[in-house]
């Protein structure tokens, strides 16, 4: 009666237990990473503070700084251009490509791609997209999406994907060295970057002084599927605009340490201006943000620099995996990004939060993600959301404690589930699941309190 | 100084002993301490569940209850901070102050910071495994979480030290939640009870004989799963303990 499509999800994926468990542990190892990382930098917290500042200072301004960085990109020879939501950004894409007759295009990972379904669309158009990122590519080849932002494949274990490409690329029946997996994986897309006709990438962040984009990568991947083609196209959400070299060096240094406990990623490729020959185009795309903008309960979601070091603490997204989420992107800044895309569609991912607070403690650029989840349950009654007999409890409760008489009066029978509302009864059930319940005690602290048993504890005693 | 002692509604029929323990220490120190007895829950289960609505009139009952109080000091830092941290949004949309919100405490955060208690009689010859309860670390501060790089400290164990004979230790993933979170642990069941049988094993394979802590609520579930496992650990609350000589 009470689940959400989250819990009901979240109980099947901890039925494989051994499964659930190295889920659970091998995202808390990126977690310790991270914290070892982050502790042996003393200006941690303030750079924290000041990353926190840079994206509340930059999206405030976002006019502003939006504008110069397409002045500055333009004036350094790249195309620019302004989507409003995700069809206008695939139909962007689309017209470019078209225009330059690509068959086949090379990616690099980019959540706002998935955001705007952009593969399908264009598979669809006859256009064929390989991803390129290890972990994106291993999930095109499953027809799967991302289970966490950053380590997209990380629910699939390694005798998984040697299962996978032994069907797809044909690799040795019953190896899954990871080794041999990735060599077999980095020899089909090489040739998939010598063939492609376009790269495409996303963008970490753009430097409106300069007019330049930075995409952040483990692999190199980004840097083959552009240096190749002549065609680069790079898709960035608005919020993505910083404002100088200063600003970048703060995020670097937080960024890498944050997702995966590097004290830098691997390629922090700057791109300026179009290779010789070629052409470069970004679009930047709407969809939604400038709402989000105007809402200052979670204007703050807007900082996200996408580390994932929410999911990696979170207590709830490690023992229930990416997939128990509805919305695409997970764990804590996806259970409040879902609710700003559409309330009414997300609201299952809410409950799959302990309020523990873990998220805000990690997030480096201070995303107050408890509190906005503790916001959204408040909205889910005006949503038409609200579990009914969460609400009933609720009701029952108030009725209750706003009773005392009864209350006090409920306590002098041995059991109170026989004086709360019959609502209260709707969760014993889920308690008793691999709880005992609570024994009440044979008197209560306050009708001790009352028969003046509390005053002469002292004075027996002595 | 005038105490007024808030005993969480759980608290006062499930665990009444961590009441008289509260008592006991508070007055131990010479405190002129009250109980009011009209007093039931502060909200907090319902406002977590998204009924913050539900919990406005009890805000202003228990603003109304303790408001004449110098301070008002509970055994859970959950309800704490929720008094703390809540209550002046909650009651800031009808236009009222929440004049509790400034001067309620957690006892450990109380005897700590404002009493700067130094020493305590009693022995406590036991091992017993600190249990780092979510909002008393995040929200309460009473001690450093282990996501910030900021000196290491930790009031409960302070108080812990003045007695003798206790051995505290502390869990592997140190402040990580036991997973009971009000309402999502009947909401999740699977996962909440899963992060309790985590936490569980890394306080049993310190070895302690108990996991002690500042809030009843992640003890109250802790304890559902020790007991209906039949694990070889017990609980036991932090005021329990700085007690035992009292």
């Amino acid at each position: 009666m009470m689940s959400t499509q989250h819990s009901i999800a979240a109980e099947k994926f901890q039925e494989d237990k051994k499964q659930a468990s190295w889920h659970n542990e091998t995202l808390w190892f990126v977690r310790e990473k991270r914290d070892r990382m982050s502790k042996s930098l003393p200006e941690w917290e303030e750079l924290r503070t000041i990353a926190e500042k840079i994206k509340l200072h930059s999206v405030s301004n976002l006019d502003i700084y939006l504008e110069e960085f397409s002045k500055n990109a333009e004036a350094n020879g790249v195309i620019v251009h302004w989507a409003k939501d995700a069809k206008e950004h695939n139909d962007i894409v689309y017209d470019i490509l078209s225009k330059h007759k690509v068959k086949k295009l090379v990616k690099s990972k980019s959540m706002l791609t998935e955001e705007c379904h952009l593969n399908p669309y264009l598979i669809d158009k006859g256009i064929d997209v390989i991803e390129s990122d290890l972990g994106e590519r291993i999930l095109q080849l499953n027809h799967t999406a991302p289970s966490h932002i950053v380590m997209p494949a990380i629910h699939m274990t390694r005798q998984e994907v040697g299962e996978l490409f032994e069907e797809k690329l044909h690799t040795e029946k019953g190896n899954s060295d990871p080794t041999y997996l990735t060599r077999a994986a980095r020899a089909s897309l090489r040739n998939d970057f010598l063939t492609a006709d376009a790269g495409m990438t996303g963008v970490n962040f753009a430097v409106a002084s300069t007019g330049e984009i930075v995409v952040c990568t483990n692999e190199g991947n980004a840097d083959m599927g552009t240096s190749l083609p002549d065609l680069h196209i790079a898709v960035m959400g608005m919020e993505k605009v910083i404002p100088d070299h200063e600003a970048l060096s703060v995020y670097t240094r937080l960024l890498a340490r944050s997702a995966t406990g590097q004290p830098v990623t691997t390629y922090t490729s700057h791109f300026k201006k179009p290779k010789k020959g070629g052409e470069m185009h970004v679009i930047i795309v709407d969809n939604g943000r400038s709402e989000i903008l105007t809402n200052n309960e979670h204007i703050k979601s807007l900082n996200c620099i996408r580390c994932g070091a929410c999911m990696n603490t979170c207590p709830v997204y490690r023992r229930s995996g990416g997939y128990s989420y509805t919305y695409f992107i997970p764990g804590p800044i996806g259970i409040n990004l879902g609710m700003l895309k559409d309330p009414h569609k997300y609201t299952d991912n809410v409950s799959a939060c302990s309020l523990c607070y873990s998220c805000n403690n990690v997030c480096p650029v201070k995303i107050d993600l408890a509190d906005q989840i503790y916001e959204w349950r408040q909205n889910l009654d005006s949503l038409g959301a609200a579990s009914s007999s969460k609400k009933m409890i609720s009701l029952g409760m108030q009725f209750l404690f706003t009773h005392p008489t009864l209350f006090n009066t409920s306590l002098k029978f041995t059991s109170l589930i026989n004086w709360v509302p019959r609502s209260m009864a709707f969760g014993l059930k889920e308690w008793e699941e691999g709880r005992s319940l609570p024994k009440f005690a044979k008197e209560s602290f306050t009708s001790m309190w009352k028969k003046g048993k509390i005053k002469t504890i002292k004075k027996d005693e002595q | 100084m005038k105490i007024g002692l808030f005993i969480p509604c759980y608290v006062n029929t499930v665990y009444p002993e961590v009441a008289i323990a509260s008592y006991k220490l508070l007055t131990h120190f010479g405190l002129d301490v009250d109980y009011p007895v009209d007093q039931t829950c502060c909200g907090q289960p319902m406002a977590n569940a998204g009924f913050e609505n539900k919990a406005l009139p009890l805000a202003n009952r228990f603003n109304s209850m303790f408001e004449t109080f110098d301070y008002v000091v509970a055994p859970s830092g959950s309800c704490v901070g929720f008094v703390k941290d809540s209550y002046p949004k909650i009651l800031e949309k009808e236009g009222c102050l929440s004049e509790v919100s400034s001067k309620v405490y957690d006892i450990c955060e109380f005897l700590h910071d404002i009493l700067k208690i130094n020493k305590l009689p009693g022995r406590f010859q036991h091992k017993v495994s600190l249990h780092n309860s979510c909002h008393g670390l995040r929200e309460l501060k009473l001690g450093s979480a282990s996501e910030l790089n900021i000196p290491s400290f930790s009031k409960v164990k302070d108080l812990l030290g003045l007695i003798e004979g206790v051995e505290v230790v502390e869990p592997a993933k140190i402040d990580e939640c036991c997973g009971f979170g009000g309402m999502f642990s009947i909401e999740e069941p699977a996962v909440s009870i899963c992060m309790g049988q985590d936490k569980i094993k890394n306080h049993i394979n310190t070895g302690a004989e108990f996991i002690t802590g500042p809030d009843s609520s992640c003890l109250m579930h802790m304890g559902g799963i020790i007991e209906k496992q039949n694990l070889p650990i017990k609980t036991i609350h932090v005021v329990q303990i700085l007690s035992a000589g009292l």
